[in-house]
């Protein structure tokens, strides 16, 4: 064993090192995580007026946004829009992904990158290019639909309080179809072939070999992706306030985390602002909670 | 009955006429119609991006006159043209002097080098650690870091900008890139790839004298390049389409990002609106050129923790 020293020959590091390794996540956590979050707790109890002055208030926040119609108007909006990406958007995603995973891959790489595109835009530069898209008897929608169904040519879509959230609701299809169809996508591509096969064998029709062989298989990611686009979902904010330029005719396209916003910052009252945003935690967790006790309720 | 009606009665009857023609081989009809039902789904989707490309070129005068582009015979240089990219590029007057709309170009990328970069640095280290060392406590960082997601961010919005208030960084980038400098999703997706790295790899490096850091710059990371593409792009891509934090955040014109810019733009020019569409779609093209040469990674690294874990 003589020679110089050659490194560690035990492969041993020095103690420190994974901790010198996190300091950068560590600092970054406790500065703009952790004293966020407890000031968050403190805030919402304060009645502030801009960044610098707040005063003790105890619940009164909570008690003027419970109370707030914009509130309620935000939270019913916020739940039809969120209720209809799960039921209208994701079987579109699991019946496209369906439709690709048969084909051939050649084609499926081409198509899956189509659907997907959309995704790629942000939702601000999609609500700026779609408040065109709905202009009165020029806008592409107005025009596709007057020469599909004859109807709609000259149709407010984006003045019309009735009508923002459907238009609200077929931007957000043609952006997050594609996005969710990927997670669908790639659930299939992992379920066992044999079984597939062996049923096939066994006479299943296509909605046995559905409902009994790829669901179970896919169910996990099924569940992630509805969990996700509830969480999603409830934070809609940037692309209703491109698409209408604020929050729509009678606040009809205002959404939860809009409230937040033209609240915290259109009026300067942060601690309203933190309260809306508790409230808003409160919501998500209790959903995705529920969702995932429902999964598991129905599993056994 | 419209040429898009009768259409799409055509591809449907088509359908028809394969079942009739192939009775007895169903499969002949079913691969017409999931065809039809994707090529339908792409057709939509693309409609609007084509609507966009034309829009962009045509002159104000026939902008309202066709939906896609005018018909061949009326193309010449005064129905399109590049005078919308022209009106948009010569610049504007504000209270800070005037502002070119290369300069927002600028910004924005500068911003989205610039977070993508920070991060991958702090994002990779903290999952090469997490990966490949043992040590008291990883285990209540990583739960800690679980937890951590839960939270929406939009929680954070008020005290964060009291904070950076605090600090004096408004108008600063200094506040949109330092608060999201870590990304914990970043953190988990190179721990999850850093795995697959060898230890004894690693072990041998250390016996031969390398120090930790190389050990990790220079052996783990040239080994995990594809999750490195995928967490680059998709980076990049959230910090390209950010809205509100530069909304919050800055003041000054000259400093603001595409995002705010084009969405003042639509109140500016509300009558032509051929200017901001020519603005959007040079601000979708660097995502999409980027998107196309890393779609592989990015698929394989938005899908990796949905499906594996």
């Amino acid at each position: 064993m003589t020679g110089k020293p050659q490194g560690r020959r035990d492969g041993a590091y020095p103690a420190m090192t994974p901790w010198l390794f996190l300091l950068p996540y560590l600092l970054l956590t406790a500065v703009f995580f952790l004293y966020p979050f407890a000031n968050s707790v403190w805030l919402a109890f304060h009645q502030t007026n801009g960044p610098q002055s707040a005063v003790f208030v105890g619940w009164s926040n909570f008690a003027f946004v419970l109370a707030d119609p914009d509130f309620h108007k935000a939270l019913i909006n916020t739940t039809i829009y969120t209720v209809v990406s799960i039921f209208v958007q994701l079987p579109l995603s699991l019946g496209l992904a369906l439709l690709l995973n048969s084909g051939a891959s050649r084609m499926r790489n081409a198509f899956r990158l189509i659907i997907f595109s959309p995704h790629l835009v942000g939702q601000i530069f999609v609500g700026i290019l779609f408040a065109v898209v709905f202009t009165p008897r020029y806008g592409l929608f107005n025009q596709g639909l007057e020469a599909l169904i004859g109807w709609g040519l000259e149709e407010r879509w984006l003045a019309n309080p009735t009508l923002v959230m459907p238009a609200l609701i077929i931007v957000s299809l043609w952006m997050y179809v594609g996005f969710n169809m990927i997670y669908f996508l790639a659930a299939l591509q992992s379920v066992d072939k044999a079984l597939i096969e062996a049923a096939g064998i066994d006479g299943a029709n296509p909605w046995q070999l559905f409902r009994n062989v790829i669901l179970p298989q896919i169910k996990p990611v099924a569940v992630f992706v509805v969990v996700m686009s509830t969480i999603g979902s409830y934070q809609l904010f940037e692309l209703p306030y491109s698409l209408l330029q604020g929050f729509g005719p009678n606040n009809s396209g205002l959404t939860l985390v809009g409230y937040l916003y033209t609240t915290a910052f259109d009026s300067g009252d942060l601690g309203t602002g933190a309260a809306i945003g508790w409230l808003l935690a409160l919501i998500i967790f209790a959903i995705s909670t529920l969702q995932i006790r429902m999964t598991k309720a129905m599993e056994s | 009955m419209s040429p898009m009606q009768l259409t799409l009665i055509a591809l449907a009857g088509l359908y028809l006429v394969l079942r009739f023609v192939y009775p007895r081989r169903s499969d002949v009809a079913a691969v017409y119609a999931r065809y039809l039902c994707l090529s339908l789904a792409a057709f939509l989707v693309l409609c609007p991006f084509l609507w966009l490309i034309c829009a962009a070129f045509k002159d104000k005068d026939v902008l309202m006159q066709h939906t896609f582009l005018p018909p061949l015979s009326e193309w010449s240089i005064e129905t399109l043209n590049l005078a919308n990219f022209r009106a948009l590029f010569s610049g504007e007057q504000t209270v800070q002097g005037t502002v070119y709309f290369w300069e927002y170009v600028v910004n924005t990328l500068f911003l989205s080098c610039t977070t993508t970069s920070v991060n991958l640095f702090f994002a990779s280290l903290g999952g090469y650690t997490l990966a490949k060392y043992e040590f008291r406590g990883r285990k209540a960082i990583m739960a800690f870091m679980v937890g951590s997601m839960m939270f929406p961010a939009m929680l954070f919005l008020a005290p964060v900008y009291r904070l950076i208030y605090n600090f004096g960084w408004m108008d600063s980038y200094l506040a949109l890139i330092v608060p999201g400098a870590c990304s914990v999703f970043g953190m988990f997706l190179f721990r999850q790839a850093m795995i697959s790295v060898p230890n004894s790899l690693l072990e041998s490096a250390r016996m031969d004298g390398a120090g930790e850091f190389n050990i990790y710059m220079k052996i783990a990371m040239p080994l995990v390049r594809p999750m490195t593409g995928a967490f680059c792009l998709i980076t990049f891509l959230g910090s390209w389409n950010n809205f509100i934090g530069p909304q919050i955040f800055l003041q000054t014109q000259g400093k603001l990002p595409l995002s705010v810019i084009l969405n003042q733009y639509i109140g500016v020019y509300s009558q032509e609106y051929g200017i901001f569409l020519a603005g959007t779609l040079l601000a979708i093209i660097p995502p999409a050129i980027l998107f196309f040469a890393l779609q592989k990674e990015f698929v394989a690294g938005m899908t990796s923790g949905a499906v594996k874990g």
